[in-house]
């Protein structure tokens, strides 16, 4: 074991490599917001149905997010390298990350959705329902205002979540500080790159954390 | 202005169906305050839940107003449902809106422009006397309060009707009285007709014109509330009165102690303003016999005041006859029970 030495680092790489990682936070986290959470109101809202049809329709709806939700990510990316070529046109760095880190959380944040969803008071919904509110009316101005909190809790959860996605994603190429983590320090024994990228990743996932906690603290009225 | 229908509701599938309902008939007149009184798992929850369709009726006709509401669409039926007003128990407020927009949250739906909700939603304010609190969230009010905001948010869309369901049972006694006043108040300045089910007799004789005892799914009996109150036909009812008036236990007591052979054992209701007069006095006077109040309640029910004696005459047969039948030209009712 050698001394430690962090003037041994490129700086610019590590630049790179961080903004990389927010860029791809930042655009996964967009895009699985974007699609959890019309997925999960549509899981909540087939789940609460009587009909025999709708029923069946969350059941196979249910299944596919189970399955994208049990395949191991590090498995997923590859799996799903043909739709990111065509989606993105590449399959690697920050723009090939992007689609696989989305699909690999938009169903983690649908179930997270749909939880928060169940825990509304049903008793606000049913008065809502008795003043004449419409379906629609019930999910934008009950549903969504009423669940705020746990929505948020949520968010929060998955941006965290997609922070050890995306160190994941440099297994195979992906960029950012987990791709340097693992190229410089796993593979070529510079301890320091290793240290440097996790404490930037442990100061992100912070203040990921906390920012989530405060709107959490601010949203909440009960 | 409601009308229902020999309404069914059962539960579940037909081998293992629970009926809730059976051929229900009710109705309840413009401007009234309807009481429906019953034990839980009576029907009664049911029963309100069916008239604005939150539970669909396996069978039978809704009808509010001169609609009939099962027949609706669901787009007819929203817009119906605006003109019936509904406050719960737990009052169901949004937890994420103040008292405010909780009023306001009707007319929002109805897309009704700020300048009018605005307005509408100040004067209710007023009308629960909450004006103060209005930027207050609901986890920041008392029950009673909570339940002031419901009766403002059920008034916002100027219903027909208001339905009240269990609206005071988590409620203390004072708060209670306070919103039972609230709701005779608006009852009276509107002409609101007022469907109300609970358990507590208590709100029946406070508030209610008419009350309907239901049991096991159906209505056993039904009819205006003096007349229910204080000749009660169906055990269930009689239940329901004894756990009101305290004392009729006393009068159990009463009955077992074995009385002189010649007393007759007579209970006397007085109802209005006879309630006050010296009817009884005057009468035995005139007829010589004696008397020993064994039992006594004086109250109201709503406004009418009442009285009922449980007394005891002691004299000569035909002196007892002749006190009972001019006690009963008097206009008072009078049952022999021993």
């Amino acid at each position: 074991m050698t001394e430690l030495d962090f003037s041994k680092i490129n700086w610019d790489e590590m630049r790179t490599a961080t903004g990389d990682t927010l860029l791809m936070m930042g655009y996964a986290t967009l895009f699985t917001f974007l699609i959890g959470l019309p997925l999960g109101i549509l899981l909540y809202s087939f789940s609460r149905s009587n009909h025999w049809f709708i029923g069946l329709l969350y059941r196979v709806l249910s299944l596919i997010v189970n399955i994208l939700r049990s395949v191991p990510f590090v498995i997923l990316i590859v799996a799903l390298i043909p739709l990111t070529r065509a989606i993105v046109g590449v399959s690697m760095g920050v723009q090939g990350t992007i689609p696989p880190l989305v699909i690999g959380a938009a169903p983690f944040f649908a179930r997270l959705v749909e939880t928060a969803l169940r825990e509304v008071d049903r008793g606000v919904i049913e008065a809502s329902q008795a003043m004449g509110a419409s379906p629609l009316q019930v999910i934008r101005k009950v549903l969504l205002p009423e669940a705020l909190p746990g929505l948020i809790a949520g968010m929060t959860i998955t941006a965290v979540t997609l922070v050890s996605y995306t160190a994941m994603s440099g297994m195979v190429g992906g960029g950012g500080l987990g791709d340097l983590a693992i190229r410089y320090g796993y593979y070529r024994y510079q301890m320091e790159v290793m240290i440097v990228s996790v404490v930037f990743m442990v100061i992100l996932v912070q203040l990921l954390q906390m920012i989530g906690d405060r709107f959490v603290i601010y949203f909440t009225r009960k | 202005m409601i009308e229902l229908k020999q309404l069914t509701k059962t539960y579940g599938t037909k081998k293992k169906a629970t009926t809730a309902l059976s051929g229900l008939n009710l109705t309840v007149k413009k401007g009234e305050i309807f009481g429906v009184i019953g034990h839980s798992g009576a029907g009664k929850s049911t029963l309100i839940r069916c008239i604005n369709l939150l539970e669909r009726p396996t069978e039978g006709e809704v009808w509010v107003g001169g609609v009939e509401l099962t027949k609706l669409k669901r787009r007819e039926l929203q817009l119906q449902r605006r003109k019936i007003g509904m406050i719960f128990q737990h009052f169901n407020l949004l937890s994420s809106a103040n008292v405010y927009d909780n009023i306001a949250f009707p007319l929002k739906l109805m897309g009704v422009p700020k300048a009018q909700i605005s307005a509408k939603v100040n004067e209710l304010l007023e009308l629960v006397g909450l004006a103060q609190h209005q930027k207050k969230y609901p986890a920041q009010l008392s029950g009673g309060q909570k339940q002031r905001v419901g009766i403002a948010r059920a008034l916002a869309s100027d219903p027909d009707v208001l339905l009240c369901d269990e609206a005071t049972s988590a409620l203390d006694p004072q708060t209670t009285d306070s919103i039972l006043n609230l709701l005779l108040e608006i009852n009276r300045k509107f002409n609101l007709t007022i469907l109300l089910i609970t358990h507590e007799m208590h709100v029946i004789q406070r508030i209610c014109d008419r009350v309907a005892v239901i049991h096991q799914g159906g209505i056993v009996e039904e009819g205006p509330v003096a007349e229910v109150f204080l000749k009660p036909k169906h055990a269930v009812t009689r239940e329901f009165i004894s756990r009101e008036l305290a004392d009729e236990e006393g009068f159990r007591q009463v009955s077992s102690v074995p009385l002189p052979a010649w007393a007759r054992l007579v209970r006397i209701t007085f109802l209005g303003a006879k309630t006050y007069e010296s009817v009884l006095s005057q009468v035995v006077r005139e007829t010589g016999v004696n008397f020993a109040i064994l039992q006594g309640t004086i109250s109201t029910i709503k406004d009418i005041p009442y009285g009922q004696l449980t007394v005891s005459f002691e004299g000569d047969n035909a002196k007892v006859d002749e006190t009972l039948k001019l006690l009963r030209e008097r206009d008072l009712d009078v049952e022999v029970i021993g």
